[in-house]
């Protein structure tokens, strides 16, 4: 399209992006905080504090929906409110004042969640603990959010929706979805907090990991690749790699991903042909992934060099070379004699980081260090040093946190069926949770860098915003190493 | 087909979407509700009593299940470690499930009977006193607090519309049962509470009688877990599916 005929200044609503982007950041070191604190506690009990508040089982929760939920879901309202606007050139649906209703609504519904789960207000199932009211809120919600984003679709002035947009939809569609079927529950009192679900045994196991699962797959997987095929292209100024590979990794991932839940329940009681079912689609789901993976990373053809240069966009390649490792490692422990191992060890702990650091947490990181500048009208970020400085620590946390949890769980799972020469179980239970201990203090540990990369992203954020440029040697562009000849 | 049908109409788009991602839960859920294979027949499953079900929401209060699987997996190791593989029939009153998908420490799905009220005692209080390696937090607190029961027939009148088969006797018994359970025959009349919940464990769980504290209900609830099929009458072959 010929913008020279067709540009005319839009006004986007930035004032919910930029909230959305503060939010981000606050939740983001806030569930970063809540892990490293958790891993210590698994490492050492007593920083349980023997007090009903601060026990593991609490603070779990309040670890996994502020990384996820908080950190994540700022991130995902931030970017796609800010690329849905640009991509089609039409000024968010409802204003700031929707945009305001939006932010101020999901922040509630987090403050409420969290809060419930301290004071041992949860549903109890995994990924979905907030109770119906907060459930109805985040309903109220996500309906609005779709309004927002489809009504600005709807009212483009672009011929075409761009690619970023249909993961996006995806993500907010199936969302919906999902959190309607899992969340089907009565109030014991509309005065009280506690309610039952509607879905009891196999059926809420089978209904629960059909969430589960697909909450990685939509919220944590298909938000993120509209991350990826919207920021990737714009810092590396390099168009998608393929058109076509985009159009069929969109409609397997959209299709695949939720026949997956399954292998949550290997060798339960769910009965076998849906165990088998969830095993083969995750298998064949490495597929769509590593089409996703290719088409962010040969979207680099051409600008390699800019890795040199550019340490945000280092990050964003990261993540999507962390999301082809992760996505190959999960097919794998979807296969039930592998998942016989790693199936309720730190294996899958493990697995999970890997993807929600190195993934989504290096994509979020590369977003918002594009965002901030864009927001606020910088030149460019406070300083591209402590970019890279955050990079390598955060990195070199990743490391020290999956190689451990490989090598706990592994472990742990050859300890519980090890047998001794005379047949009998050669390891009470408590002697595999002592051979743990090392790798739970390796594994908090690389937390702590976790935290400490996300700490100088913060600083240098706070100083982009201000406006302030820190004078430090500039990445050279050319390579000076190597000679002519 | 064109694609640009989709790029160009975000209804068409929203559409395609829905149903692309709805076939795959279709497809795996609703045989689970519809196949009379997926539960077991079995004897002896029955719904909580209100002191057990009461502990189970003080073990979803305190997310046990972030550490606890109550899964036994059909696996020679597992079996001489917890005993019988779980059957879905021993979970079909369970709302929600607790099957969970990590073990930090071992599996709950049988830990009835397997150790005294004393021990449970000592060990909610403080569980590195009788197992030293133990990363688990100390629960002092469950002792201390009462146990709020005074809504707990509301509690069976919502399980009744989800599926629990609560009889009319069960709900207006409720609260007395509560007492019967955790006291004994000093609170009424003990086998009435029996025939309404056959293997029911009825004692005073937390060595603190005359109250009833949400100890009380946590350990008759863990006493309770895998406890009520008998599996000397159980024959899997008729299960295979």
């Amino acid at each position: 399209m010929n913008q020279a005929t067709t540009a005319q200044a839009v006004e986007y609503c930035e004032g919910v992006v930029k909230k959305f982007t503060i939010a981000t950041v606050f939740w983001g070191v806030i569930g970063f905080l809540a892990g490293t604190f958790i891993a210590f506690q698994l490492a050492f009990p007593a920083l349980n504090l023997g007090l009903e508040w601060t026990t593991f089982g609490r603070l779990r929760p309040v670890h996994t929906s502020a990384v996820i939920f908080a950190f994540g879901g700022n991130i995902l309202f931030a970017s796609s409110l800010y690329v849905v606007q640009r991509t089609t050139r039409a000024r968010l649906f409802g204003g700031e004042g929707m945009g305001n209703f939006l932010f101020w609504g999901f922040q509630a519904v987090i403050v409420l969640a969290a809060s419930g789960y301290v004071l041992g207000i949860t549903q109890g199932k995994e990924y979905a603990e907030p109770e119906w009211y907060v459930d109805l809120l985040l309903t109220v919600v996500w309906v609005a959010y779709l309004i927002a984003f489809a009504g600005t679709v709807i009212k483009r002035r672009e011929s075409h929706i761009y690619v970023a947009n249909w993961f996006y939809l995806a993500f907010i569609l199936v969302i919906a979805m999902l959190h309607l079927g899992n969340n089907l529950t009565i109030p014991v009192s509309l005065t009280g907090t506690k309610s039952y679900i509607v879905w009891a045994g196999v059926q809420d196991a089978m209904t629960q990991w059909w969430y589960g699962h697909n909450a990685v797959g939509f919220f944590l997987t298909a938000g993120f690749l509209g991350m990826m095929y919207y920021f990737i292209p714009k810092q590396a100024d390099r168009p998608v790699y393929s058109y076509r590979l985009s159009i069929v990794h969109f409609w397997t991932l959209v299709f695949l991903y939720i026949w997956a839940g399954p292998h949550h329940l290997h060798y339960t009681a769910l009965p076998d042909w849906a165990q088998t079912l969830g095993m083969v689609f995750s298998v064949m789901l490495w597929m769509p992934s590593w089409g996703g993976m290719i088409n962010g990373i040969m979207t680099l053809s051409g600008a390699w060099h800019k890795l040199r240069t550019d340490p945000v966009l280092r990050f964003m390649v990261t993540s999507v070379a962390f999301y082809g490792m992760s996505t190959f490692e999960g097919p794998v422990m979807s296969i039930k004699a592998v998942n016989s191992l790693s199936h309720y060890t730190d294996w899958t702990v493990g697995h999970v980081h890997s993807g929600a650091l190195g993934w989504v947490a290096f994509i979020s990181f590369g977003t918002l260090y594009y965002l901030v500048p864009a927001l606020w009208k910088r030149q460019r970020l406070y300083s591209l040093r402590l970019v890279t400085h955050h990079f390598w620590i955060s990195t070199l946390g990743i490391v020290l946190y999956i190689t451990a949890m490989w090598i706990s769980g592994i472990l742990q799972g050859l300890m519980w069926r090890a047998y001794d020469s005379l047949g009998f179980l050669q390891y009470s239970f408590i002697e595999t949770v002592e051979a743990m201990h090392p790798f739970y203090v390796i594994r908090a540990s690389g937390g702590v860098l976790f935290v400490i990369g996300a700490l100088i992203m913060v600083y240098n954020l706070w100083k982009t915003a201000k406006g302030e440029l820190r004078s430090e040697k500039a990445f050279e562009d050319a390579p000076h190493a190597v000679t002519a000849g | 087909m064109k694609h640009e049908i989709f790029e160009t109409n975000v209804i068409i788009l929203a559409v395609g979407i829905l149903v692309t991602a709805a076939i795959g839960g279709l497809v795996q859920l609703v045989p689970l509700f519809t196949m009379e294979q997926t539960i077991e027949k079995v004897d002896g499953v029955r719904p909580y009593s209100p002191l057990e079900l009461a502990g189970r929401n003080i073990y979803v209060r305190d997310g046990c299940y972030n550490c606890h699987s109550q899964m036994v997996r059909p696996f020679r190791d597992e079996a001489e470690r917890y005993g019988h593989y779980s059957l879905a029939a021993e979970s079909m009153y369970d709302h929600p499930f607790q099957w969970g998908s990590k073990r930090t420490g071992p599996d709950l799905a049988r830990v009835g009977g397997k150790y005294s009220n004393d021990w449970h005692v000592a060990h909610m209080a403080n569980p590195q006193s009788v197992v030293p390696e133990s990363v688990m937090p100390q629960y002092p607190y469950l002792a201390e607090k009462d146990l709020s029961f005074d809504d707990i027939a509301d509690h069976l009148r919502t399980l009744r519309i989800v599926g629990v088969p609560y009889t009319d006797e069960q709900i207006a018994q409720a609260v007395e049962d509560v007492k019967v359970q955790a006291m004994g025959e000093a609170a009424g009349d003990v086998d009435a509470f029996k025939a309404r919940y056959p293997k029911a464990k009825i004692g005073d769980f937390d060595g603190n009688p005359g109250r009833v504290t949400e100890l009380d209900a946590l350990v008759a609830y863990l006493q309770m877990l895998g406890t009520l099929v008998d599996f000397t009458a159980y024959e899997p072959e008729a299960d295979y599916r």
